[in-house]
């Protein structure tokens, strides 16, 4: 019982603490461009023309931006109380009976509490049920209770189904209607609030299972997901000043992995290949990314930013992002570093 | 700075100054889960200044009694109590969910002395408690083990998995709290999950049950006593009946909501509030 960490030493002039420790953290940059619930709003848009859908979450409706459509449709949603194994389990049978259901919590509780559920109950039978988490990855400052630095590698490793990693609110938008057309079960990350508006910058749409090169580079190539394609967007802009060349894979579809566009961007010579992922170093894109390429025989310098493999630590959102290497500024180090 | 006059008027003072403490924690950070660490106050101070066997500066004694809580947003409450019961320097309030403090705002066990287990993912105290006590049966010790649930951890199938087996193994040495705040995250727990009649649930699952208005010191020090001296081999488990908010009447009326905005000039009219409620 000796683990206990020492008291911190209070100071008379400490530095101004930072408010964002909470459990829910914006993500968004103080001049980000932003839209709020895409998750929520483009379900309710879809919704309108497929009266298969329905949503359920466990008492987190508010907190994945599933109540807009809970208000819009009170008679299609579900709220079945805090108790994710239930969660999963009703919503294989909503599925069985018809339904594409819609099922709310946050990242750590669908991989970790009701694995089983979703891996017999929904994913074994191939049945459509579409699992949409918030605060994946290091997306709360709350602590390793309501950080989901695993759920890549946990649901990667179950058989039949797909696997979303949406970078902003675009993303997540035309994410919606391409996961509940899509016949199979899917686990879908979710930024959730205010979330941030990137990829209409560029010339982009989502496509279930497919990678979209946003910016070219001759000297790095990132290979990222999630909110690290954001991150690294801004840091190849940065890295440009110190004429550093940088290219950008988004790959939002984790499984099935566009393995073509990976080889294909990956066998151009003279690039380092970095991996950046919002997840643990165990078991997510970068080693996914990495499987592929040893097994085409492509072997590129290699490097991952991700997290490391540790419970970690409570605190600010933008210090955690710092200390552990998954912020733009510590990106930019890492790579200078690497070069 | 009242006369002591009778016990359980000094649980009083006990329950007014964990408020007050934790709602300077809460002004610390600008925030926090307060309407809860108001309505728990109560509860706290009837289990760390009556109830429990501990020794402030030996915090990992084996002979103490261990108290689990299992709904880590509620740290802020046992922050309080354990500053008032001398177990955390006072001067961490300062520190509270700020980097690196130890008072973290979701409550673990690797961080804060006095904290025994990690909560956060809830539904997870009960069950761990079962085997705390069958530890502790084994060990031949008579410590109890006290569990802090919420009534939305009732939602949870852990819950009733543990509470099988307590009956089961008949754990007489386990003593659960459930705060009924009527409240969890998407709204009322009465409307998110229908659990009542919870006194009938816990007690067809073989629990010595006793249900208190768990903002009333005397009915608390009733329960606990009760759930003590209960003779037969059992589990215990006081389900409290609480109001968010408790002590600060305008955050008891402010309407319930699992988080509870406070603006940053509220929390010294919340404290100068609190003081002339207690005052009274
Ligand atoms: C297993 C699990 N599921 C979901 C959550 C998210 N969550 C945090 S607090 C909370 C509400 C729990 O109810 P209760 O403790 O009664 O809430 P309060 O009285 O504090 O409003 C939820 C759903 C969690 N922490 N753990
Ligand atoms: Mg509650």
């Amino acid at each position: 019982m000796s683990l206990k960490r020492s008291f911190a030493r209070v100071t008379g002039d400490a530095a101004p603490r930072l408010k964002t420790s909470a459990m829910i953290a914006s993500i968004a940059g103080d001049d980000q461009k932003t839209q709020a619930a895409p998750f929520g709003h483009a379900l309710v848009e879809l919704a309108k023309t497929r009266a298969d859908i329905v949503g359920l979450t466990a008492d987190l409706a508010k907190y994945t931006d599933l109540h807009i459509f809970a208000e819009a449709y009170p008679d299609r949603f579900y709220q079945m109380g805090m108790a994710e194994q239930l969660l999963m389990a009703a919503s294989a049978g909503m599925a069985r009976e018809g339904f594409t259901p819609f099922a709310t919590t946050y990242a750590v509780f669908a991989s970790r509490r009701a694995y089983d559920f979703i891996c017999m109950a929904i994913a074994e039978e191939n049945l459509p049920v579409k699992i949409v988490c918030a605060l994946p990855g290091l997306t709360t400052g709350y602590g390793p209770s309501h950080q989901a630095t695993d759920d890549l590698s946990i649901f990667r490793a179950m058989p039949n189904l797909t696997v979303i990693d949406p970078c902003d609110a675009l993303d997540i938008e035309q994410a919606v209607p391409a996961i509940a057309a899509h016949p199979g079960p899917v686990y879908m990350r979710l930024l959730r609030g205010k979330v941030p508006l990137v990829l209409d910058e560029y010339d982009y749409r989502f496509e279930l299972g497919k990678a979209a090169l946003l910016r070219d580079g001759r000297d790095v190539l990132f290979i990222s997901s999630g909110l690290m394609t954001m991150r690294v967007l801004e840091a190849s802009k940065v890295l440009s000043k110190d004429s550093i060349d940088c290219a950008v894979l988004h790959v939002p579809t984790i499984k099935p992995l566009d393995t073509a566009a990976i080889i294909r961007e990956a066998s151009k010579p003279g690039r380092l290949v970095v991996v950046a992922e919002n997840h643990s170093i165990i078991g997510g894109l970068g080693e996914a990314v990495a499987g592929v390429l040893m097994r085409a025989g492509v072997h590129p310098a290699f490097r991952q930013i991700a997290l490391p493999d540790q419970f970690l630590d409570a605190g600010a959102l933008p210090t955690l992002h710092d200390r552990y290497g998954i912020s733009t500024g510590a990106i930019c180090g890492q790579i200078k570093g690497w070069l | 700075m009242h006369a002591p006059i009778g016990h359980n008027s000094q649980l009083r003072l006990k329950a007014y100054q964990i408020r007050r403490t934790a709602l300077k924690m809460g002004q610390v950070q600008g925030q926090g889960y307060i309407a809860q660490a108001l309505d728990v106050a109560d509860i706290l101070a009837v289990a760390y200044f009556h109830a429990m066997t501990f020794r402030a500066g030996e915090p990992d004694w084996e002979g103490r009694d261990r108290f689990y809580l299992s709904i880590g947003h509620y740290a802020i409450a046992l922050y309080a109590a354990l500053i008032e019961a001398g177990i955390v320097p006072r001067e961490e309030l300062e520190t509270y969910g700020g980097d690196d403090s130890c008072l973290p705002m979701s409550g673990m066990a690797t961080y804060t002395p006095g904290m025994e287990i990690t909560g956060g993912s809830l539904g997870q105290g009960l069950p761990i408690a079962i085997g705390a006590c069958l530890a502790l049966k084994r060990k031949r010790s008579s410590s109890f083990i006290y569990n802090l649930l919420s009534d939305g951890e009732l939602g949870e199938g852990s819950t009733w998995e543990a509470a099988m087996s307590a009956a089961h193994w008949k754990l007489d040495n386990l003593i659960a709290i459930v705060d009924v705040n009527d409240q969890q995250a998407d709204g009322p727990s009465s409307s998110v999950l229908s659990a009542e009649p919870l006194h009938e649930k816990w007690r067809a699952f073989g629990w010595f049950t006793q249900r208190v208005d768990g903002n009333d010191i005397d009915a608390l020090v009733t329960a606990f006593d009760a759930a003590r001296a209960h003779a037969a081999p059992q589990p215990r488990v006081i389900i409290c009946d609480t109001l968010m908010g408790k002590g600060v009447p305008f955050l008891e009326a402010r309407e319930k909501n699992h988080f509870i905005r406070v603006d940053d000039g509220e929390w010294d009219k919340a404290i100068d509030m609190l003081d002339a409620e207690f005052a009274r």
